[in-house]
């Protein structure tokens, strides 16, 4: 093997730019965006994230995750030249030249307090919390929005049909980003109302299943109990035998 | 100046290497190397960050004075309070709870439903996030939840696979505690609505994955912790529970033994608020973001480490700060998406680590560290690795075997998350490999706890990410979202019952800082760091050599 803290100086190296900030010494490429009608020249093939941080901003609304999952990130765009309003989360979209945006960091959205004990999965339980779900106009503008790719318009729609399985199934990627309400001419806050019917789905369409139920009753009853208090007890010696006894489940 | 020429997402250079992975595919359908000896194992793990040396230092005062642990940590501790004890006012508390709870991700979260549900006045709960509430790790786990809820398996079973994951140094009891209350979690889950895979006759999917004798894994798609974390915090708001957002803690009070309160800051305006309370829960996740040795993290914007730095302060107790778990595949390419979690999952379903060869080099499910140090020699010892434009080194993770092993349309099915995270940067993972390299995953050690939460410190309780004993020096997939669920619950339990003995408030003092300051002095650390660090800085260099300090 050679130098291994040499190999770790390697790695620490090529990530510098990740991990530090970049130096605008490594750039070959630029492109230029602005961000709340300001220009930046920055490096080409940044996310808009890491283009506004290597413009000067220090992110404290707007970012979350850093990775697509949470939401925080929502912006809206245009290209110089082109009438058409884009949307993106921008820990996950490519600067492009000409880009101009702000981001959207808080949706002023209505949701309601529910008890799910005591709603039943129907139009009924949707009506009573989100009675502006009738209001939907089918524009299509949600579905647009949506940086996830989700079908909005077709889960509302399911949605003023009382079907509450179809609804959960298809808004399940949604990240709550916010960008469906901001769009809908029916002032809809799309997203909650989805949140609604997919723990009505789970809780009441695919409620937990015999197996867990039973497991649950034999922990209640202590019927494992003795045998984790024996394998808390053993040393480590003997816990190792066991452990490489213990038979694998063939895939 | 001429772009640099993609084809479908890759740079053309990285087609025609492409095509070599292509060429051998087929091959390697059926072939899977050999899982590695133990000898081989060692072998390999001294290019592992965590073996190779260089990486950590011993802490030097403190309940953990003698042990070692990652620079970038140790940093942390050997540096001064961002507050100073002599100008903030304590005198008239802004909120005077029962039960703080400090980060709401699962087990923030998790604890907060509990306590209410076990009669803590839901006005007398704070939850205070760095971020918006949700914004953490738990949000971004994919992979799964385990629980031994099978006919074939059982909680012991799980206890012995964690175990034996963990090198036998996890702490037994904390350790029983997990697979007991596993089936719990998972029934609480259902009740509250989260959606659960489910196979057509209603059952649970469970799947294979690492170190496990039994299919044990449930997921939400790839989306779980997302599935989890989002059905909790509806279930919270519905409550009304109390819950303020970017407002970190930056430091504990104490009335020089027990916990009594928390100093506030706001992110926005600059300013501190003090919050007393009677009992606290302390729930910050974990410290990707502290990147250490220089590699990148999976990990959200906010895990900084915040949690130990403070607890450490008031002179709560760690262990197994040694270890730190890289995750094999992390994103190599594109640029922007560096470091981002590939889960381990999609080598659970037969996607392959192939160098620029084509050569399948390494048996896919060696344990994480093993398989992440086999990445690494590939890369910078045998010189096999992808070199990307940026200068980044990465094998290939073969994702197309996916779709030849399982069929078409498994990858959209199992993976949609991962699938558009490719598409946005026009690649098809359906198509084409994707290029990996070992990230910054998991802090494995932590605060060490009891059973239900309680710490060294009276009144401080801790759950989550940020506590240390379960995993030991290695945590399995699968057993954080699960830890987090069950302490969380057991802390906010614990939580109930100390409030129940009509517990006073104590008094509120700074008075840890001095003496914690003098520890710095004794121990000789020269240094004009400040923890806790809050949020990582990303601006750019030029940027930053040009600020200047008006207002
Ligand atoms: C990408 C990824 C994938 C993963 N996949 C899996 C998986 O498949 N299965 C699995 O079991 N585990 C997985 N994990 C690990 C698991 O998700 C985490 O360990 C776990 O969710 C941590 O939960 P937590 O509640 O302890 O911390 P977090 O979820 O990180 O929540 C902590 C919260 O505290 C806040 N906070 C931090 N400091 C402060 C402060 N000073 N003041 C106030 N608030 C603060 C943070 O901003 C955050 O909101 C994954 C982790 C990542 C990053
Ligand atoms: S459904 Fe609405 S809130 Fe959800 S991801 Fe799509 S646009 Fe965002
Ligand atoms: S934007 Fe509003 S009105 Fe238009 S389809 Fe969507 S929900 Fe209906
Ligand atoms: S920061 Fe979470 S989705 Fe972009």
């Amino acid at each position: 093997m050679p130098e291994d803290s040499n190999i770790m100086d390697k790695i620490a190296e090529s990530n510098r730019s990740v991990v530090t900030g970049i130096d605008e010494k490594e750039i070959q490429y630029w492109v230029t965006i602005s961000v709340l009608g300001r220009k930046y020249r920055v490096p080409a093939g940044l996310t808009i994230m890491q283009a506004m941080e290597f413009a000067g901003y220090r992110l404290i609304r707007s970012c979350g995750c850093r990775a697509g999952f949470c939401g925080a990130c929502t912006t809206v765009y245009r290209i110089e030249g082109d009438y058409r309003l884009k949307t993106a989360m921008a820990c996950q979209t490519r600067v492009e030249d000409g880009m101009y945006l702000t981001q959207i960091p808080f949706t002023p959205a209505e949701r309601s307090d529910y008890d799910l004990d005591k709603l039943r999965p129907g139009i009924e339980a949707l009506l009573n919390n989100y009675p502006e779900i009738l209001k939907c106009l089918g524009c299509n503008s949600c579905t647009k929005a949506c940086p996830q790719d989700i079908d909005v318009m077709e889960y509302i729609a399911a949605g003023k049909r009382g079907d509450i399985a179809v609804m959960a199934e298809i808004s399940f990627d949604c990240i709550q980003c916010g960008l469906c309400a901001m769009r809908c001419p029916a002032e809809l806050a799309q997203y909650n109302l989805a949140q609604l019917a997919r723990r009505l789905h789970g809780k009441y369409n695919t409620p937990a299943p015999e197996h867990l139920n039973k497991r649950v009753e034999e922990i209640i009853q202590g019927k494992f109990t003795k045998e984790l208090e024996d394998l808390i007890k053993m040393s480590v010696d003997e816990l190792r035998k066991v452990y490489t006894a213990r038979d694998i489940e063939p895939e | 100046m001429a772009e640099l020429k993609f084809i479908e997402g890759y740079p053309e250079y990285m087609r025609k290497l492409i095509d070599i992975v292509n060429k051998t595919r087929q091959a390697r359908r059926d072939f899977t190397p050999k899982a590695m000896t133990m000898a081989e194992r060692d072998e390999v793990l001294q290019v592992h960050p965590d073996y190779a040396p260089g990486g950590k230092r011993q802490i030097l005062f403190g309940p953990n004075k003698g042990d070692m642990a990652a620079n970038e940590v140790v940093d942390l501790l050997e540096a001064y309070p961002v507050v100073d004890s002599k100008v903030i006012n304590l005198s008239n508390p802004d909120y005077s709870v029962d039960l703080l709870i400090i980060g709401g991700g699962l087990a923030g979260t998790t604890a907060a439903l509990w306590a209410y549900d076990k009669g803590v006045n839901k006005d007398k709960i704070l939850l205070v996030n760095k971020l918006r509430h949700g914004d953490s790790n738990s949000m971004m786990a994919e992979g799964g939840t385990q629980s031994a809820d099978r006919e074939n398996d059982s909680p012991a079973r799980h206890f012995l696979d964690a175990i034996g994951g963990g090198h036998f140094t996890n702490k037994p009891d904390v350790l029983g505690a997990l697979a007991e209350d596993a089936p719990l979690i998972m029934k609480w889950l259902c009740d509250l609505g989260a959606m659960i895979d489910r196979n057509d006759d209603g059952t649970f999917v469970e799947t294979a994955f690492g170190g496990a004798s039994r299919r044990r894994m449930h997921a939400c798609r790839d989306y779980t912790g997302m599935e989890e974390l989002r059905v909790l915090r509806d279930e919270f708001r519905s409550r009304q529970i109390p819950c303020l957002e970017f407002y970190p803690v930056v430091e504990f009070l104490t009335d020089g033994n027990r916990l009594t309160g928390a100093v506030l800051f706001n992110l926005e305006t600059g300013d501190y608020k003090i919050v007393q309370s009677k009992v606290v829960i302390l729930s910050t996740g974990g410290f990707g973001r502290l990147h250490i040795r220089g590699f990148p993290t999976t990990n959200h914007y906010g895990a900084t480490a915040d949690g130990i730095v403070m607890a450490y302060r008031v002179g709560a107790k760690l262990r197994d700060t040694d270890t730190v778990q890289y995750h094999p595949t992390g994103a190599a390419f594109p640029q922007q998406i560096i470091g981002l979690l590939l889960t381990e999952k999609l080598r659970g379903m037969g996607a392959q680590p192939v160098n620029i060869e084509g050569e399948a080099f390494v048996y896919p499910l060696e344990p994480r560290d093993v398989e992440a140090a086999s990445f690494i020699r590939e890369c910078y010892v045998r010189n096999k690795g992808v070199v990307t434009p940026t200068g980044m080194k990465g094998v290939w993770l073969d994702t197309p075997l996916i779709e030849v092993k399982n069929g078409s349309g498994a990858i959209e099915k199992a993976f949609p998350g991962m699938f558009r995270m490719f598409k946005r940067f026009d690649l098809d993972i359906r198509k084409d490999p994707v290029l990996v390299f070992p990230t910054l995953h998991y802090q494995n050690g932590g605060i060490e706890t009891d059973p239900w939460g309680k710490t060294n410190i009276e009144s401080l309780l801790v759950a989550g990410e940020v506590s240390g004993g379960v995993h030991g020096k290695n945590r399995l997939m699968g057993n954080s979202t699960l830890d987090c669920l069950v302490f969380g619950r057991r802390a906010g339990i614990t939580a109930s019952q100390i409030l129940n003995n009509k517990l006073p408030f104590g008094k509120l003092t700074l008075e840890h800082l001095p003496k914690y300051i003098a520890q710095l002095k004794n121990a000789n650390i020269n240094t004009a760091r400040k923890a806790p660090i809050i949020l990582p800085d990303y601006r750019g260099k030029a940027v930053l050599a040009r600020m200047i300090d008006v207002f």
